[in-house]
């Protein structure tokens, strides 16, 4: 039986707490008596046999007929995928939604469908490379589908391969990818790596243009969005949902595949699978190996680093696959993250802190800029929670991070005008959207990389700004340790050398003997905050 | 009084746009009121007589007090229209070059103060001669050419009696005993007319061509024919000049005096003292003339002058020898003194009866002497106090001043010269860009304040080294004769000058106004500089901006893109061989390239003879991804977009062929690149289409532009990388020097023109090898 996340209230014999820390590690003893520490749950037991898991799932839909009823010989198939940013860090190969696929393409086969695309739904996110599709959806589908054309990226901003279905009663305007909005039917492939993901936000955002992400994606959804992991509180949701309904009226039919995966990121070979143990129960062989890799990751460059992080490949164990509808599809898919994820937390705390490791949805193959830092703390950890957030209303958030002030001139283009010029100028969300977003969303240079090349849409680091607003709006302070001084400093954050000058740093805004609270992710949880 | 006996005269003035004529002016427009004067002044290139007396005369500070006296500028300049005449005149030319008018004008004045001289010390020889030696007799030859005899007070120095030790007096310098009896002025006039018709012809052997134009090419590097054209006449014309300096000072030194200027002043006074004929002559011959004492306001100079560079440099620490005696006398005389001296030998009128010259020296030497230790210890005294400060804000300790000899002095700084110069031609054979270039600049900054104290020290080690005593018995004699009021108003006596006072309170809070130095720790100039040059660079004012490829927006250059194109093909094997043969032929590549960038094109593209047109197109949409954007500098694309923002043309203009630069078509209005012929099977021929845009041919390429979409390009940007651009960069109004190297770097310093040091994204590590990975063939939705 994998053992449940719990609270791990922090005593003098509580060793040193392993964080995060970009491409590397620290250890860090947390004060006794006032300190907590948030664990992940155990890795829950995988399925034994997914693709008998898949095929059940696909004949036993959810308030759906069987796939195979859905399919008949000339009609017009789409599947599309979730995108190279879920899951964190990518999976061993065969990634979930190679299996997937297959299964849906043979009854297609088997059904004499011939005219089937396949999209991978990234919405605004740059373009996945032959190596990335040929990773998400394996070789064998990618032979036999991209040479003709029928494996590609979602274009969001192709005029003429985008569809207009409405308006929702709010008047957010919905427009999805045409050929998905034409076809007789849509199957989308998900991963619910966490609980924001998935539902109509699967085909309401991933094949989106940014006409139609822009009413959801802006600093006052962020800011309603509480948490935007909780989708029944997350305005975020709300409006996807809305749009769900607009596109389902407009006859799109829609049968989702919802999977989840479950806590095993690190595995169990040494040393990587030290990250996911309990500190008091690292074995001596743990604490050299874990030694070995930090003298190892001193002795080379920055860049060496990044690659072999960048490298490891995560041997999820697939937990659930559910198919049918979507509403119903989710609310299960929900439970099963949440069983996952979720630990009873009692009562907020004065400072959070959080250990950022090397990867977010949006460096994978890449660069974990500073805007990227900024929104994997601000964004995603803070937003880990349910009921209140974890740090008190003014609190302060601490979080480990290198900050490099280094982007990918590729993947990343906008995201240095941004730093360059818009964080120069501001950062406080709504000014940086009331003055900058147009410029940047509709400017021409940065269309035509996102279109031709592999760079995020031009509007993307706002987005990645307004994920943090919410917390920008709720806390009193923010201090990265271990951060580059120049590049947390251009982020509008203080930048402390230790963890502890951190803690003096806090108190002018939280007092003395404030209470700390540990967020120890990833592994992934998520705080259920009474 | 002075005053009275110049009143209703009208007094002709030549040099009144130097640093002493501005003073003498001035003192008479203010001090002797009911003169009228004539100004002989040459015409400038752009501006003719009234503009030059106006721009470089009476907007001078020098009047200042008048105007406020005068109660400001329309009553100043109505003062000037009624009392000034100008008239347009050169003493360089027989008959002055006057109008009939002019003549008229001069024919009616009734005194005229000679003060035209060409005073730097290295002046070429035959200018020097025209002006200094030939000036004075030609006016008196004109004045009895119209048949006139006004009192003619010509402005000499007292340094016309040459290098020696001991009492110079008053005389005329034929009446000392250490004239050479045998100098005839008339052949030191035909020798120095000779010693320019053969450097003139010298200059034009081929060898000396070829030498010019090797030079050339060295500063410039592959620029293009015209500007290397300009270039080396140039070049030409300053070797001509430095053989005339050469020969000037040689020539002096050979017959006694200290440099040209001393030489063929002696020699023109006594040319005068042949060719007066009727006219009454005075000479007035001042020492070293520096700022003011009290008039019109203490402190008061013009121009940078001699003391004052030497001063300079050593207050920034780089000067920290000169040679001098430290008891010898530095015979330094403040402006308002000679001009108090001059305007008191034109009241007095001739001295002798015969009208032959009479000498009166304005000097400090024997009456009021400074030495030269004094004044160094003033000198460093003030500078301990009032330091100077570097560019990173700290105080300069002025060094220790080292008394020592001329000759060690030079023979130091020419080794340092030397070696420098050597260090810096090894430093710009070097490929180096951006930061790396900063090196050369440093060194070359180093060669240059070397060069300059070499220079001051044989212009002036003469000078601090000179033992002569000036006598000035008739100048005190004239002081004397003057009423009280006057003895205060026109000063000329040199006793009344407290050296203390004089360089700590006068002199050189002046001179460190006028250097333009750092005298606080304040943040620096050149920031703010820079900031003023970008913002000028993205004023909305501006039309046009061109950039250049290669190192300006990416570091990448053709062969790069050559060796991806070619290799994304290849299986692994060929892709070894591909990469050997280019390392191999690198060298040659880059030789050729510096030699002539469309000869290297040229030859370069044959390369993608028989290559599809189609697969190209096709692999270069994937190479902006996985070479050119990785290569790029976000900020040169930032500025780019700036530009265009801004509602600026923008246009790429690049050697770099039309398929390779295609997706950087979105960035920019307008692409200007180099095409290869396409053969009927759709494949290339690898011959050009034009000639590729390169050198000069870049800047008829923005000629043309600009043309055809109305732009003015003085209101247009240029952004390059390297000399072979220089062309494009000077058609502009504004260039903007991107990572320069070397030669670039050390052109946009001379220039002032803007220097952008752009980097690839950090922490990106691109590829080493421009090789293409394995080919991919994502696909973009079928339409």
């Amino acid at each position: 039986m994998p053992r449940p996340g719990f609270v791990l209230d922090v005593d003098k014999s509580t060793p040193p707490i392993l964080f995060h820390h970009g491409e590397g590690f620290r250890l860090e003893k947390l004060p006794a008596d006032r300190s907590r520490v948030i664990y992940p749950g155990e890795p829950l037991d995988a399925l034994d046999d997914v693709e008998a898991e898949i095929q059940a799932a696909l004949l036993n839909p959810l308030e759906m007929d069987p796939l195979p009823e859905l399919l008949n010989p000339g009609m017009k198939l789409t599947i599309a995928f979730d995108d190279v940013s879920l899951p964190l860090p990518p999976m061993k190969r065969p990634d979930i939604r190679q299996r997937v696929i297959e299964a849906v393409l043979d009854m297609a086969a088997a059904a004499g469908v011939d005219d089937v695309h396949l999209i991978a739904a990234l919405a605004l996110h740059r373009r996945m490379t032959e190596d990335e599709l040929r990773h998400a959806v394996g070789d064998r589908v990618y032979d036999a589908f991209a040479p003709q054309g029928a494996l590609y990226n979602h274009d969001a901003e192709d005029p003429d391969n985008l569809a207009y279905l409405g308006e929702t009663k709010h008047g957010e305007e919905v427009e999805i990818n045409k050929r998905a909005a034409e076809s007789d039917l849509l199957v989308y492939v998900n991963i619910n790596i966490v609980s924001m993901d998935g539902g109509h936000k699967s085909t309401a955002t991933g094949l989106a243009s940014y006409r139609a992400i822009k009413h959801h994606h802006n600093v006052h959804t962020m800011e309603h969005s509480k948490s935007f992991m909780d989708r029944h509180n997350s305005e975020l949701h709300h409006s996807n949902w809305r749009m769900g309904k607009v596109i389902a009226d407009a006859g799109v039919k829609v049968f989702q595949i919802e999977t989840t995966i479950n806590n095993d990121t690190f595995g169990d070979a040494l040393p990587m699978s030290v990250l996911a143990k309990r500190e008091w129960e690292w074995t001596a062989k743990d604490r050299v190996s874990f030694i070995g890799m930090q003298q190892g990751l001193k002795r080379i460059s920055g860049s060496t680093r990044r690659k072999i992080f960048q490298a490891h490949r995560a041997p999820y164990g697939v937990t659930s696959v559910t198919a049918g509808a979507i509403e119903p599809v989710h609310e299960r898919t929900l439970q099963h993250c949440f069983d996952q994820h979720l630990v009873e937390v009692e009562g907020q705390t004065d400072i959070l802190t959080m250990g950022l490791p090397y990867i977010c949805p949006y460096n994978v193959n890449s660069i974990m800029n500073p805007i990227l830092v900024m929104c994997l703390g601000l964004g995603y950890f803070f937003n880990m929670y349910r009921g209140k957030p974890l740090v008190r209303e003014g609190g302060v958030l601490i979080m480990t991070h290198p900050t490099p002030w280094e982007f990918h001139p590729v993947h990343h283009p906008s995201y240095i005008d941004f730093f360059e010029q818009v964080l120069a100028d501001t950062t406080d969300p709504k000014e940086i959207e009331q003055k900058w977003e147009k410029q940047f969303a509709e400017d021409e240079w940065y269309r035509h990389l996102y279109r031709t090349s592999y760079a995020y849409h031009g509007v993307h680091p706002f987005y990645m700004w307004y994920w943090g607003s919410h917390a920008l709006k709720h806390l009193g302070r923010v201090i990265i340790v271990g951060g580059d001084k120049r590049a947390v400093h251009r982020l509008g954050f203080k930048a402390a050398s230790t963890l502890n000058d951190a803690f003096e740093m806090a108190e002018d805004v939280v007092g003395r003997h404030p209470t700390i609270t540990h967020l120890k992710n990833p592994p992934i949880v998520m705080a259920d905050v009474k | 009084m002075i005053a009275d006996d110049l009143a209703g005269k009208r007094i002709a003035i030549t040099g009144s746009t130097g640093f002493l004529g501005t003073a003498l002016v001035e003192r008479l427009l203010r001090s002797v009121p009911d003169c009228e004067l004539v100004l002989l002044i040459r015409a400038g290139r752009m501006r003719n007589v009234e503009q030059r007396a106006q721009r470089e005369i009476f907007k001078n500070n020098c009047f200042d007090r008048l105007r406020d006296e005068l109660g400001g500028k329309a009553p100043f300049d109505e003062l000037v229209a009624r009392r000034v005449q100008v008239i347009e005149g050169d003493v360089g030319t027989d008959g002055l070059g006057l109008t009939e008018a002019g003549r008229q004008t001069l024919a009616r004045c009734d005194v005229v103060i000679h003060s035209a001289a060409t005073v730097s010390f290295d002046s070429p020889l035959d200018l020097a001669v025209e002006v200094n030696l030939l000036g004075p007799t030609r006016i008196a030859l004109t004045l009895q050419d119209l048949g006139v005899a006004p009192h003619l007070v010509a402005v000499s120095t007292c340094y016309v009696a040459g290098n020696r030790r001991g009492d110079a007096p008053e005389i005329r310098v034929d009446d000392s005993p250490f004239w050479i009896s045998d100098i005839n002025w008339r052949r030191e006039v035909e020798g120095a007319r000779r010693v320019r018709a053969d450097a003139e012809a010298d200059s034009r052997r081929p060898e000396q061509l070829a030498t010019f134009m090797d030079d050339a090419r060295k500063e410039l590097g592959g620029a293009g024919t015209p500007l290397l054209a300009t270039k080396s006449e140039q070049l030409r014309q300053d070797w001509v000049k430095a053989q005339l300096v050469d020969a000037g000072r040689a020539r002096a030194a050979s017959l006694g005096w200290p440099d040209a200027y001393a030489y063929t002043k002696a020699l023109g006074e006594k040319a005068l003292a042949e060719n007066r004929g009727d006219v009454p002559v005075s000479v007035v011959r001042p020492a070293i003339i520096e700022s003011a004492w009290a008039e019109p306001v203490p402190g008061w100079i013009r121009g940078f002058r001699m003391a004052e560079p030497v001063i300079i440099s050593y207050a920034r620490g780089l000067l920290k020898e000169f040679p001098g005696v430290p008891e010898g006398t530095v015979d330094v005389i403040p402006v308002d003194l000679v001009v108090g001296a001059i305007i008191g030998v034109a009241a007095r009128g001739p001295a002798n009866e015969d009208g032959s010259p009479d000498i009166t020296q304005v000097a400090s030497g024997s009456a009021n002497p400074l030495k030269y230790e004094r004044l160094v210890e003033l000198v460093q005294s003030w500078f301990s106090e009032h330091p100077l400060y570097d560019a990173s804000g700290q105080p300069i300790a002025v060094p220790d001043w080292g008394y020592t000899t001329r000759n060690r002095v030079q023979g130091q700084l020419e080794r340092a010269k030397a070696m420098l110069e050597k260090t810096e031609s090894v430093i710009g054979a070097l490929p180096l860009r951006g930061k790396q270039a900063a090196w050369s600049a440093k060194v070359e900054e180093q060669r240059d304040t070397v060069s300059r104290a070499l220079t001051y020290v044989e212009l002036y080690g003469a000078y601090t080294a000179c033992e002569a005593i000036y006598g000035v018995d008739r100048l005190l004699a004239l002081q004397e004769s003057l009423d009280e009021a006057d003895q205060t108003a026109f000063s000329m006596d040199p006793r009344i000058v407290d050296w203390t006072h004089y360089v700590h309170q006068i002199h050189l809070p002046s001179v460190v106004e006028h250097a333009r130095v750092r005298t606080d720790g304040k943040k620096g100039r050149s920031e703010s500089r820079e900031v003023r040059l970008r913002r000028q660079v993205l004023s909305p004012d501006r039309q046009l901006a061109a950039f250049d490829l290669e190192n300006t927006l990416i570091a990448s250059n053709v062969v790069t893109s050559y060796a991806w194109l070619a290799s994304r093909r290849l299986d692994r094997d060929d892709k070894a061989r591909l990469t050997a043969k280019l390392l191999r032929e690198a060298p040659g590549l880059l030789k050729m390239d510096r030699a002539d960038r469309s000869d290297f094109l040229r030859s370069f593209y044959r390369r993608y003879e028989g290559a599809s047109v189609a697969q190209l197109q096709e692999d270069s949409a994937e190479m902006l991804s996985q070479l050119i954007l990785t290569k790029s500098f976000p900020a040169a694309i930032r500025r780019v977009r700036e530009h265009r923002a801004l509602g600026h043309r923008t246009v790429l203009i690049t050697g770099a062929l039309d398929f390779v630069v295609e997706p950087l078509k979105p960035l920019f209005d307008d692409i200007v690149s180099a095409s290869l012929a396409v053969g009927d099977d759709g494949r290339y021929l690898g011959q050009m289409v034009d000639v590729p845009p390169t050198g000069e041919s870049r800047a008829s390429a923005l000629y043309q532009y600009a043309d055809t979409h109305g732009i003015d390009l003085a209101e247009s940007v240029a952004y390059a990388d390297s000399s072979n651009d220089l062309p494009m960069l000077e058609v502009v109004g504004f260039p903007v020097a991107v990572n320069p190297e070397t030669r670039l770097a050390s052109l946009a310093r001379k220039r002032g023109w803007l220097v952008e040091q752009w980097s690839k994204a950090p922490g990106f590590k691109p590829n080493p090898v421009p090789l293409a990975p394995k080919r991919t063939v994502a696909k973009a939705a079928p339409r």
